[in-house]
This record gives structure tokens, sequence and C-alpha cells, in this order.
């Protein structure tokens, strides 16, 4: 059996993927972009080429700025494979399931422009039903034009906090109240961050604008809120928030809760992959160890757009267009392509200084609205793995009994062990066993990644068609030794 | 059939609106939304009960990373609401507990 052969795959199809894509397919690379989502824009630009909402200010002009990026990227030449999920990944291969069928690709270089995820928020009740995040809210908006039900609360921190809360009000949703988290002494703290978050001037204006907007419409907004629970009601959905403010305990009824602290990289696939991640004090996050052209300790494999770290949508773009600029070029190195190289240094470098240009206003971000201590290591009582529902207190006690890290912690507590595989609670997991011992979350580490990545049924890999043995064993030993290396 | 926590639905682009069943309910929808999104719309809800407590759970993060909106989707028990784009006809249940195996004759 011949199994196609492209020079690149890129997996997601949200601005750092598109952009990868159709700039690899403007050097001539033969490129398959692989998403998730039946139409191409990721989250941030969810559904934008066909979009739901009649009007258009709810959303904004940036979501709409997604719809050229779409459109070029639909016009290009490039194969994409729409609604596939990838369920095991290596650096020359993946297998991906599609319309119920599982099929294996190889490559020669893999892009992953994964993306990012809403920072699991764990504390007392955020398993009831009613309780989403804002993310969520924001994806319900652009691909179903859907708001929430009322009353509706919007509890965390963040700048997506403030412009779901911005959006909502302008679809006519009534708030009931936001509730900031955002401890108070995080704003004195990143007071320090202005002089270089002043480059970031737009982004600055943008969240006054956003603030401002609030204050107008009358949208009650309390700082500084403390001790956050979500309550059910008889039918088991969600009937009331409580929390503390200003050191005085308050109930607000609602059958909405959308919470939010921020959002991290998904690093699911570069883990699986085994590739080396640091630890984000900043950020309170994992990022894949990238050299300076996106390439992670695996080689062959680069890592463009949020899934590298934090920096949002033009952020992705730059990057996405960047990995691919260099993708081409190692690729060249190899015969397979050339690459004038004062060119080549030349877009490299203005994509450089244009991404250290948007990137100005992060350290400002990420100081102010790291999340309060109480969501990065919950009480005892609080549930961190929904899936199997283990509670903050049950990892700290197979910590304190001797479990030295989160896999170990898996096995004696089945925390990570669900259908999500860790995706909900492995931030939360590493942070309590660094914790419990005293140590920095960096030595702790993180859950092992293996495939099937996503589940996948026994049915699906048996339509997978066999590869000739005569293929299958050198790429499997030419494996264990990259992974050996790795 | 709606009841006070159905998320309300905003002036749209026209779109196809299609008819399927939530637990043998018959619920209309807008052509190519996520299955959790059709079922959020209707307010119907929880949609699955957990393995070990079996307490109540719905769609939570609508982006495929939290697997709380599996439901039983045209006889495919375990499968994401939010990944699965609602069709006309098709049966959805919600899921009870763990997933049982299956007896097949095989």
């Amino acid at each position: 059996m011949s199994t196609v052969q492209y020079d690149l795959a890129v997996v997601g199809a949200g601005p750092a993927g598109m952009a990868a894509a159709i700039e690899s397919a403007h050097r001539g690379l033969n490129v398959v972009v692989i998403d998730e989502q039946p139409r191409a824009g990721g989250q941030i630009y969810r559904q934008v080429g066909q979009p739901v909402l009649q009007d258009k200010r709810i959303l904004g002009p940036e979501y709409y700025y997604g719809a050229d990026l779409v459109a070029e990227f639909s016009a290009a030449k490039i194969e994409v494979l729409h609604s596939a999920t990838v369920w095991e990944i290596g650096a020359r291969h993946l297998c991906l399931s599609l319309e119920g069928s599982s099929r294996r690709i190889s490559f020669s270089r893999l892009l992953l422009a994964t993306g990012a995820q809403e920072r699991p928020v764990p504390f007392p009740g955020w398993t009831t039903p009613g309780v989403m995040t804002c993310g969520a809210a924001q994806i319900m908006l652009k691909s179903s034009g859907l708001a929430p039900s009322e009353p509706l609360v919007i509890a965390g921190s963040g700048p997506l906090l403030l412009l779901i809360a911005c959006q909502l009000q302008r679809a006519g949703v009534s708030i009931a109240a936001v509730l900031d988290t955002t401890p108070s002494r995080h704003y004195v703290e990143a007071l320090r961050e202005l002089p270089g978050a002043l480059r970031g001037w737009r982004y600055l204006l943008k969240g006054c604008k956003l603030l401002m907007e609030l204050r107008s419409a009358g949208v009650k907004r309390l700082s500084g809120v403390q001790q956050l629970r979500a309550e059910g009601g008889s039918d088991g959905k969600l009937a009331r928030v409580r929390f503390r403010h200003k050191d005085r305990e308050q109930t607000l009824a609602c059958s909405t809760l959308l919470v939010h602290q921020g959002v991290v990289p998904n690093v699911q696939l570069t883990r699986s992959l085994g590739a080396e991640h640091r630890w984000d004090e900043l950020q309170q996050c994992w990022h894949p160890c990238l050299d300076s052209g996106g390439e992670t300790s695996v080689g062959g494999v680069f890592v463009a757009g949020d899934s590298a770290g934090i920096g949002g949508a033009l952020v992705a773009e730059l990057q996405g267009k960047l990995a691919a600029i260099e993708i081409a070029s190692r690729l060249g190195d190899t015969g397979q392509q050339t690459q004038n190289t004062e060119a080549h240094d030349q877009d490299t470098q203005k994509l450089q200084q244009a991404i250290a240009q948007q990137l100005a206003i992060r350290p400002f971000l990420d100081r102010l609205y790291r999340p309060a201590a109480v969501f990065l290591r919950p009480a005892d009582e609080t549930l961190v793995c929904r899936c199997e529902e283990v509670t903050a207190g049950d990892i700290r006690s197979v910590a304190k009994n001797g479990c030295a890290g989160p896999n170990q912690a898996k096995a004696f507590s089945r925390a990570g062990m669900g259908p999500c595989q860790g995706r909900m609670c492995g931030l939360t997991v590493s942070q309590l066993m660094a914790e419990v011992h005293n140590a920095p979350v960096s030595e702790v580490g993180y859950y092992n990644i293996r495939s099937p990545i996503k589940p996948v049924t026994l049915g699906e890999l048996a339509s997978m068609e066999p590869e000739l043995e005569s293929e299958l064993e050198p790429k499997l030993e030419s494996e264990f030794v990259e992974q050996a290396k790795a | 059939m709606l009841n006070d926590s159905a998320f309300k639905r905003l002036p749209s682009n026209a779109a196809e609106t299609i008819s399927f069943r939530v637990e043998g309910q018959v619920v209309t929808a807008r052509a190519g939304e996520s299955v959790a999104a059709a079922v959020l719309a209707a307010g119907l809800g929880p949609t699955r009960t957990t393995a070990v407590s079996t307490s109540p759970r719905a769609p939570y993060c609508m982006m495929g990373v939290c697997f709380e909106c599996l439901m039983v989707i045209d006889g495919q028990a375990n499968t994401q609401g939010c990944m699965i784009p609602v069709v006309e006809g098709m049966e959805v249940g919600f899921q009870h507990g763990a997933r049982a195996v299956m007896e097949e004759s095989v």
C-alpha cells in the first residue's frame, strides 16, 4: 500500500495553521491541513466564512477580520481534511479519524497549530449543569447565534471575560453581574509592566473601551470577588452563585454562570510526541520548548500560534507564516527547495519584529490576570478531575503518601484517566503536587500523554488499512530511535 | 417544550432548519450547528450523569476539550455532542452512568 507523502502536515486551521498553510503552498510545498471543525477559522474565527449573527456589532470587527484569511486559505492550493480528529502523532506520520474511519498520513515536516484551551477553573460547584466557560458562550454566539439563558452571571478574570460581557450586552442579553476575581494586588504588580505595555497601547485602549462600554450599559461589575461557589437546585441544574465581596457574603440567582481564568496552550500533541516543555511561571502553564524558527526538541516538528504560548490571533497568524518560511527553507537545505538566504532573513526579521510589537502588552496582561491562587491550587473539597471525580484533597493525600508526580498520582487516584485525558485536571494536579512537595511545578512535571489522543472506537481502528510489513518495520524502528533521542 | 434554561436564538442569517429527536422528543435546530448547541437551545438536559457518582452534567467548553457533552448519538455512546453537527432525523439520547458493554453475538 502506498501512502501520500506530504512535505508538510499542519494540525489546526485557526489563524496560525491557515497562515502557515497559505505561505507554504505559495512556496510550492505539498501541504495537508487537518482540523477538527467542519470549517476553517479555529475557535477565534469560528464560522466567519458563513457568519451566523445578523448584527455585526455583537462580535465586532476583530472577528470579521478573519474572513479574508479564511477566504485566502480556501482559495489556496491546500488539501484540507475537515472534521478530522488526530488520535496518534509521530514526527513523520499521524493517524486520524474522519467520517467513522481512520487513516494514516505521512509527511516530512509537521506544524502543530492546535491553539489554546481555556484554563480549567476548579471551584466548588463548577460541574453543575449551567456553569460553562466564557469561551463556550462565545462559540455558541459565533456558530449558532445562541445567547445564554438568563439570569446570567459572568465570573473570573481576563480580557475574554470583559469581551464576552460586552458582546452579550450588545446582543441584548441582560447580565445580572460581572464578578471580577482578579486579586487587587495584581493591579499594583502589573503597573511595573506598564511602560512596556505602552508599546501595545492599542490593546490597552481596547481594554479601557470594553470597561467603559460595560459601565455605560449599566452592567453591575464587582471587583475583588472571592470564595466563588455554584449551587444547583432540586433539578440538578444551576440555581445560584454565592461569593464574598468586600467582606460580605452574597448570593445571586442564575441559570447560567460563565467562568473564565484566561487561556493556556493546548499541548496535548506536543506532549504525546515527547517534546520538551518548560513551565512558564508568569502565564502559569506549559510551553513547548522551541528554537527561533519554532521547531520543537523533536526534529522536524514545529509549533505556531497559541499552542506555543499565548499571544492571541494576530501573533498566531504571524507565527504561522514565520514557521512556514522556516520549514520551506529547512526543507530547501536538503535539496527539495531552494531559497534565497538574504530574502529569507529579511522576511523572518520583519515577522519577528511584528510579533514582538504585538507581544509587548503580554507581560502586563499576564501579571494582571494571573488567576487567584485558589483557582490554581483549590481547597480540598473542590473537584479537580471532573471525569473521575477526584478532589484536590484526594490529590494532596496521594502526594503526602509518597506519590512524586502526576503520573504516579494518576495510578493511585484515577485523576486524568477519564475521557478528557487530563485536559481539565492536568495543570491543577501538577500545581497541587508541587504545593505538597514544596517543589517547583517544573520539577513535578505533567501527565505522560499517549495515543489514542482522542477516544477512538475499536471498529475504527480495525477499519484502518494495514501497511505492508516491509514499510511498517523500518518506520517503527526509526521512530523508536527518535523517541530515544528525545 | 422550551423551558427557562433554554439558550436564546438571536436574529441570524438565514439557514435551513432541521428537526431531530432528543430522548424521543422532536426538537428543531439550525442546520450545521453542533448537537450540544441544539440541545442547549432546546433547554434540555442535564445531558449525562457521571460514571462514578451519577451526578448530573451538561456541556461545558463547547470546543472538544472537556468531554462533558458525551451523549448517545445515533446509537453511538460516548460521542462528543459539541463536535458533531446535528442532521435531520438524528436520534440523540442522554448518557446515564458508565457505558455498558454491549453484548454481541459474534
